[in-house]
């Protein structure tokens, strides 16, 4: 037979002092956790969102970033006139040549400069990406040094904000709008017109990359296909959504930090959580004797002790989401290796996040309860009455 | 019975309890150890004394943008400055993307680079046979033994900023403190086999003759070419190593917010032990008492016993992170690692630490132990 669980229950309340500073101690585990799990979560999704399936991003052949990339004027009139491509209502192919330069610039915050992308494109280059919407202002003239930027650059840098004018190049920029480009790797962008940008930073001769948008997925496979076949134009072809899904990877210096820091503290925690059990079996042997004497067998002892450690656990598992939930939405921002600037995300207590967590919290519930449990179950009945 | 004699018998009374703290202590110091030598490696050490003399010059807009190389030139007649070297970021692939690949390859003038790095030690024919191979190469030693090559050997490194590929002949293999794998090879090969990018650098690594003219030569650098297309931007080499830190993001926050998660835990499990602790032995305080010690040495005792606890955790818990990091460095993949130790201050301070947790955990329960009426402690049934 079971020992009830409000036995646990109640007993954790009696000794509520030691209770909560075990469950405080795990909750510090988990929070830690969590926080470097709900990183890499928004991470993950800033990448996974972006990209239409029907674009194909081209590059030249051998780079593995638009940085590194460059495709000449003549590729792009011969990319440009490919079959496949969609036409917009002027009848044009909706193909956008695009310069790719980083800048640094000051944060607001003050913690230092940061890369930051910016993007040259012509007006087809919004068309290529109706995903992304103006929040504030318009877009910017062909031919202007206008710029726009995307909301949480505005919010992030200095000299950024609609209205501003920000200094790199060969001189001013006007910010005339602001854009919401959701949770994808645009929202780390700032962008231009594409000539202005290109004798700003002399790169006349060429592009950094072409998007071009298809007419349908079949279309968009074989474009990408005959570009990557073909020897006379040196490129790479990738369909969007695969080439930031690549760039993912950018988290793994956080996962890899965060996965030790969060073990060893698990360890911890856990050795934390059987001392709190050991003394709880120990101020109880002649409950426990009691128990056993009453008819409860060894085993249902033992179970009932694991869940109490288990409950433990979980208290200190709601404390810490408690204590991190403050955090969840934060924007925050890491380098990105392969585009060599910053890219915004924000922190995620997703689903995932959340059901982690609490496995991680019961299972150093566990562990820690399974040794204390054993032992109660191994007490003499007499000797512990007696006492 | 000596106190110290008493104290220490008192942690072993309960021997598995004792045990479990000083191991859970053990473990968050052992992390608190790491994250505070990584954070000293990257915020406070300085590097050898060689790293504080050198300048990194690159564009004002950013790292992705070219200087012209006539500056090494100009650089060189600022007063002050010894060495100048360009220092050309290839970004190129050997083999494969994977991560224990990867190394960087630099661009350089052969006949000066060691000048400026000049704490690095190459042997003099290994030297000269690097400054007449235009198509050879130079490595660091642990990044020649992981690939297992030898001087004479031909290695291939695949462009990608540059549409060329690196056929180079490793000349010569120096040896380094510095955790940093690279490849250096001689400008001139990019500029023969892409003759459009002739006359351009990325930065410009300067060695300064004094500490003294660090900061002077710097000024210099970037106000001689302040009004001209391409100004510049030129940082200690320990700042624009930061610079990369820094995008990572608020790395200093983040180590600190988590060593502050970490003592704060350690505290807890410590303070819990020394309530429980001294719950227990609520009589044994007043009989003490009633003998005639005072409050102030029952207070020392306990917090004696305490401390001895969390400065056993702490001990292995330092010298564990010292011994991880040691094999982490010794590991392939862990060139990382061979840029933080654990030194002697860090080490110290993790003892300091943990001798703080226990003086704190144990004070508050001790001092109301040592506050508690005798005929109410004796009547205690615990």
């Amino acid at each position: 037979m079971a020992i009830p669980i409000t036995y646990n229950v109640r007993n954790l309340r009696l000794r509520l002092g030691a209770t909560m500073m075990t469950a405080l101690g795990i909750a510090l585990t988990v929070a830690v956790a969590v926080f470097i799990m709900a990183l890499l979560a928004g991470l993950k999704k800033a990448f996974v969102s972006s990209g239409d399936p029907l674009n194909v991003l081209v590059l030249r052949k051998g780079s593995q970033a638009e940085l590194q990339s460059g495709v000449d004027r003549e590729s792009y009139q011969t990319i440009k006139y490919l079959p496949g491509i969609a036409k917009d209502k002027a009848g044009d192919p909706l193909a956008s040549g695009e310069v790719v330069v980083v800048i640094v610039i000051p944060r607001k915050d003050s913690s230092g400069e940061t890369n930051v992308t910016v993007r040259g494109m012509s007006p087809t280059g919004f068309e290529l990406r109706p995903g992304i919407k103006l929040a504030e202002g318009r877009w910017f003239h062909t031919g202007q040094r206008e710029i726009v930027v995307s909301k949480s650059v505005s919010s992030r840098f200095r000299n950024a904000a609609l209205g501003d004018e920000l200094f790199f190049g060969k001189g001013k920029w006007k910010v005339v709008g602001v854009f919401d480009a959701g949770e994808t790797a645009a929202s780390s962008e700032i962008w231009a017109d594409v000539n202005q940008m290109a004798s700003d930073f002399e790169r006349n001769a060429a592009f950094s990359s072409v998007l071009v948008h298809a007419t349908d997925s079949i279309a968009a496979q074989s474009l990408k296909n005959r570009m990557n076949d073909d020897q006379r134009l040196r490129l790479d072809a990738f369909m969007e959504p695969d080439y930031y899904g690549e760039q993912t990877k950018s988290g793994k210096p956080i996962q890899f930090v965060g996965t030790i820091v969060a073990f060893v503290m698990a360890i911890g925690s856990c050795f934390a959580a059987m001392n709190t059990m050991y003394a709880a079996v120990a101020y109880r042997s002649r409950e426990i004797a009691t128990l056993r004497i009453v008819g409860f067998s060894r085993p249902s002892i033992i179970t009932s002790f694991v869940i109490e450690s288990v409950l433990l656990a979980l208290l200190g598992a709601a404390l810490g989401l408690i204590l991190m939930l403050p955090f969840n939405g934060l924007t925050t921002g890491t380098a990105n290796s392969l585009t060599f600037s910053e890219t915004v995300f924000s922190v995620r207590i997703t689903f995932a996040v959340l059901v982690t967590a609490i496995g991680f919290a019961v299972a150093m519930g566990l562990f820690g309860g399974i040794a204390p449990a054993w032992h109660a179950s191994r007490g003499e009945i007499l000797a512990a009455l007696r006492d | 019975m000596t106190l110290s004699r008493f104290a220490t018998k008192n942690a072993f009374r309960n021997r598995r309890r004792s045990f479990i703290t000083a191991i859970s202590i053990a473990f968050s110091l052992l992390l608190l150890t790491l994250l505070m030598s990584v954070y000293r490696g990257f915020y406070i050490d300085q590097g050898p004394p060689e790293s504080a003399l050198r300048l990194v010059t690159r564009h004002k807009v950013s790292l992705v943008f070219w200087l012209p190389s006539y500056y090494r030139e100009k650089v060189r007649t600022i007063p002050g400055v010894v060495h100048v070297s360009p220092w050309n970021w290839f970004g190129g692939i050997y083999k494969d993307t994977k991560p224990e690949n990867a190394f960087a390859q630099f661009g350089v003038d052969p006949n000066e680079i060691f000048d400026v790095i000049k704490e690095d030690r190459v042997p003099p024919d290994e030297l000269e046979a690097f400054k007449r191979d235009r198509a050879g190469a130079a490595v660091n030693r642990a990044l020649a033994e992981k690939h297992g090559w030898k001087v004479g050997d031909k290695v291939i490194v695949k462009g990608t900023i540059y549409p060329i590929n690196l056929e180079v002949t490793i000349r010569a293999i120096y040896d380094s403190d510095n955790a940093f794998d690279s490849m250096f090879f001689s400008t001139e090969y990019i500029d023969q086999a892409l003759p459009r990018v002739k006359g351009r650098t990325g930065t410009l690594y300067t060695l300064v003759d004094s500490p003294e003219h660090v900061t002077s030569v710097s000024k210099a650098i970037d106000e001689m070419f302040a009004n001209s297309p391409q100004p510049t931007k030129t940082e200690t080499e320990k700042g624009f190593t930061l610079s990369f830190v820094a995008q990572l993001g608020n790395v200093k926050l983040f180590i600190l917010s988590i060593c502050g998660a970490v003592v704060f835990a350690i505290l807890l499990v410590s303070a819990n032990t020394m309530a429980m602790t001294i719950r227990e032995r609520t009589r044994e305080v007043a009989v003490l008492k009633t003998l005639g010690f005072t409050r102030r040495t029952i207070l020392s005792l306990y917090i004696g016993e305490a401390m001895t606890i969390s400065l056993f955790g702490g001990l292995l818990g330092a010298t564990g992170a010292t011994l991880l990091m040691i094999i982490a460095s010794k590991m392939p993949n862990g060139t990382f690692f061979t840029g933080f130790k654990v030194n002697t201050p860090t080490y110290l301070v993790a003892l300091a630490v943990a001798a703080l947790v226990g003086f704190v955990s144990a004070f508050f329960p001790s001092y109301s132990a040592s506050q508690r009426n005798i005929v109410d402690g004796l009547r205690h049934i615990g």
